[in-house]
């Protein structure tokens, strides 16, 4: 009966690794589901979140702790790069997706390298006493390391989405990529609502960078890994949904690691992309996406 | 009315459970010249989309020439002889003038040289002058003369004019009625989307009305005029 | 336009000539050791240019296809000893293969699906030869080159020589295609999706034709790549630099014709295998990066857009 006991811990496994990728995917959620902005460098400024968190506990802080402190630097760097990207863009009327794409390109590979020049290009990892055994429950083994920032997503992804549905600034958000007219009407400025969301999305990536150091030891190129797996929950959830985007996730991780388990994990970062492909070829408009 | 060359028969399009435009029931006569009016949001534009093959209607087909083409691509459609300009201009920007009337001929079947056709049809609009010039460059009538060659440059046999005269001087606006008029007497049939109400009943033969993508009026231009369901529509109660 | 082909091909004519030459001519190898990699990069940006520059759907993933050249070539050579010229036809075709297959799976939705999906093409082939322990895994494997011929004086000349008539096919073929119907139709595809349609273009299919030319000689232009180094490793042939190149090089050169790709390709891969002596591959990689950003952002049309200036001119 050991094959069942694998199956189980890879499907336990596969869901809080899902949620893991969730919190990965919410920044980009906002701004390539709510905006329409392709901000392929957002998986990268995860790992800058995550390489912050290290810095902040190699001086005795605890990573979520210092997850928190990072919102606040974080939003001001969303804030920064959006005034960038629309000033070079947005003026001229209208940003062309392939040049914005080529731009957040380029961007992601500053970081990386930034990054790299920084830290080194060797593993970094956090060790705080609570994520280091596993929890046993009869035949499931559940590490801490992955069972805490499992827990930490949809306590992050919650925060977002009541903040998006229930409150005004939230709702201006959702506004702003349709109803761009109606909202100056209203009084509102866009070109703020859509800088304060960039903010938002990009604070996002230092909770979620502060899950992913703490799953595993990360490099400063580990941004590349992570693109197909966030853009393939973003893009399958149906843009900007954010409750489907965590059942995407949930499933993608379960295949990933059902592919682990019973095949290798060197086959685990081909998953993504592969149900991404799928995903856009046999439903353009995603799986939990109104049908246009 | 002569015999009809596009033809539509209960087409409808829906947008998840938003139904656009239809059933709608509607024959274009080979060389005639078609106003369609209605307000925004009354489902002309799905009607073109339907027609030029931008759509696939969910019921209902679309005969042209008394063939469905119901399940054809735009491009072929394009080729057959259904051509239409966009009511926001859309050059192809990165060509001169000239090179955006070569796209349509390198694709659509023309009797004779291509360049001379480019040629005439740049004269007959009153572009020759801008020929070699980059389409970036041209000025909103300009541009909108640039979409009907286009549009016009591969012979086809409909033409849909949707809102070529949106934001244009009333001089600009004869300028425009004249090309179409002229390019009607060839034999085009023309179809002529319009919101500014004394261009469309100037040019048109027959007027049809669309409200909530439904055909609720037709008849000649006058009669359009005075129909009360299309005045309840413009004006209210 | 008669006079300019003409022109063109004496160019080509000459360029070739040297190709064949120079190895005599130079002593020192180091010149065509570099000049490989220079050629190579005129190679893929020219590649890259077909669809991201003439029809405006950006590759990320170059290096995918280019590693897939690289890794086909390598194969077919130790394991059934098919000698370079085959090689490299096969990779083009297997090239063609793969951007027909990524277009069709994703070009009929939008050209940012397309982009994201490239990106991804690198993560999958990468991780695909990672376990393929026939092809040496995540550790490599050693290619033994083939043994130059008689014209040519030694192994990195005869490289350099192959890598010249690679480039110049490669340069030929995006300037036909420029100039030909299939040129005006992506420019029409780059301008308005919608507008070229309903003109009676064939949008998908010339994407995908596209798709096919530019995956073509990206995958051809990894093919020489085993021999020149005599060892391939997923890391390598897989390199991030070379998706950065591949885009860099056309947006700084200019991605409206084809002589954009070709200068931007001469400028930074000089400047890179210059560089290379003196600082390290990162700094390398921020600098063209650096370099890319403020070309998106502020020189959207390259250098020969800075310079030539010659916007109106039309191709007929």
């Amino acid at each position: 009966m050991l094959s069942i006991d694998i199956l189980l811990n890879a499907i336990v496994t596969g869901i809080l690794l899902g949620s893991v990728y969730a919190s990965l995917a919410l920044g980009l959620g906002i701004t390539f589901g709510i905006l329409h902005i392709p901000n392929i460098a957002h998986p990268t400024l995860v790992v800058a979140g995550a390489f912050f968190v290290y810095t902040l506990t190699q001086w005795g802080l605890d990573p979520i702790v210092a997850a928190l402190i990072g919102l606040v630097p974080f939003y001001l760097l969303g804030v920064v790069l959006y005034a960038f990207y629309s000033a070079v863009f947005e003026r001229k009327g209208g940003a062309n997706v392939l040049q914005s794409l080529t731009l957040f390109f380029g961007l992601s590979l500053v970081i990386e390298i930034l990054l790299s020049l920084g830290f080194g290009s060797e593993l970094k990892s956090v060790s705080v006493s609570y994520i280091g055994s596993s929890l046993k429950l009869g035949v499931l083994t559940v590490p801490y390391r992955l069972l805490i920032p499992a827990l930490l997503a949809p306590v992050t992804i919650a925060a977002v989405w009541f903040y998006l549905s229930r409150t005004n600034s939230g709702t201006a958000i959702r506004a702003v990529a349709h109803e761009e007219r109606a909202l100056s009407i209203a009084g509102l400025n866009p070109a703020s609502v859509k800088r304060h969301a960039f903010g938002i999305a990009t604070a996002t990536a230092v909770i979620a960078g502060a899950a992913l150091i703490m799953v595993g030891p990360i490099e400063p190129f580990a941004g590349r890994y992570q693109i197909g797996r966030v853009f393939a929950i973003v893009v399958l959830a149906g843009m900007g949904s954010i409750p489907g985007s965590l059942v995407i996730a949930i499933i993608i991780g379960i295949a990933e690691a059902l592919v682990s388990s019973y095949l290798n994990p060197s086959w685990s970062p081909g998953v993504a992309f592969a149900i991404l492909l799928l995903g856009l070829a046999l439903r353009p408009q995603g799986l939990f996406g109104a049908a246009r | 009315m002569t015999e009809a060359v596009l033809s539509l028969k209960g087409v409808e399009k829906r947008f998840g459970s938003f139904r656009a435009l239809g059933p709608v029931d509607l024959d274009v006569g080979a060389g005639e010249r078609l106003g369609i009016i209605g307000p925004n949001g009354s489902g002309k534009t799905t009607l073109i989309n339907c027609i030029t093959g931008v759509y696939r209607p969910d019921s209902g087909s679309v005969f042209f020439e008394g063939r469905d083409i119901s399940h054809l691509q735009a491009h072929k459609r394009a080729r057959m002889g259904i051509a239409r300009s966009f009511q926001i201009p859309r050059p192809f920007i990165g060509m001169t003038v000239f090179e955006n009337l070569l796209v349509p001929l390198d694709y659509c079947h023309v009797e004779g040289s291509r360049h001379e056709r480019a040629r005439a049809v740049l004269a007959s609009v009153g572009l020759s002058g801008r020929s070699s010039d980059p389409s970036e460059k041209l000025t909103q009538l300009e541009l909108r003369k640039l979409e009907l060659a286009r549009a016009l440059v591969g012979n086809p046999k409909v033409l849909i004019a949707d809102e070529a005269m949106a934001g244009l001087s009333e001089e600009e606006i004869d300028e425009v009625l004249a090309i179409l008029l002229a390019l009607n007497r060839s034999g085009v049939a023309v179809i002529m989307i319009e919101h500014i109400m004394h261009a469309v009943m100037r040019f048109s033969e027959r007027v049809v009305c669309f409200e909530t993508g439904r055909l609720i009026a037709a008849g000649t231009s006058s009669e359009i005029a005075e129909n009360p369901l299309v005045q309840k529509v413009y004006f209210g109660e | 336009m008669r006079k300019n082909s003409l022109v063109f091909l004496a160019g080509i004519v000459i360029v070739l000539a040297l190709g064949f030459l120079m190895p005599w001519l130079l002593r020192n190898p180091f010149y065509f050791f570099a000049g490989y990699v220079v050629l190579q990069y005129v190679t893929i940006a020219t590649g890259w240019n077909i669809l991201g520059g003439y029809a405006g759907y950006i590759n990320f993933g170059a290096a995918g296809f280019f590693g897939a050249g690289v890794y086909l070539s390598a194969f077919l050579f130790t394991s059934f000893g098919l000698p370079l010229p085959l090689c490299i036809l096969a990779a083009a075709i297997v090239g063609a293969i793969l951007g027909v297959l990524m277009g069709y799976l994703t070009l009929r939705i939008q050209g940012v699906y397309f982009a994201i999906a490239t990106l991804g093409l690198v993560v999958v082939l990468e991780t695909i030869v990672h376990n393929i322990s026939g092809l040496g895994g995540a550790s490599g494997m050693a290619v033994y080159g083939p043994r130059p011929p008689a014209w040519s004086p030694g192994p990195s000349q005869y490289n350099f020589t192959v890598m010249v008539v690679i480039a110049v096919v490669s340069v030929a073929l995006a300037r036909w295609v420029e100039i030909s119907w299939i040129g005006r139709g992506l420019r029409a595809v780059r301008a308005s999706e919608d507008a070229a349609e309903c003109s009676g273009v064939p949008t998908l299919r010339l994407k995908l034709v596209a798709c096919a030319l530019s995956g073509a000689v990206l995958a051809a232009a990894g093919a020489p790549y085993p021999f020149y180094t005599s060892f391939v490793e997923p890391v390598t042939a897989f390199s991030l630099i070379i998706g950065l190149n591949a885009i860099a090089m056309p947006l700084i050169g200019g991605t409206r014709t084809w002589v954009g790709p070709v200068i931007g390709a001469l400028l930074l891969a000089s400047v890179q295998q210059i560089a290379t002596v003196t600082i390290s591959s990162e700094l390398n990689i921020l600098f063209v990066g650096a370099v890319l950003i403020a070309f998106v952002a502020f020189a959207p049309g390259g250098i020969s857009d800075l310079f030539g200036r010659k916007k109106g001119r039309a191709r007929l």
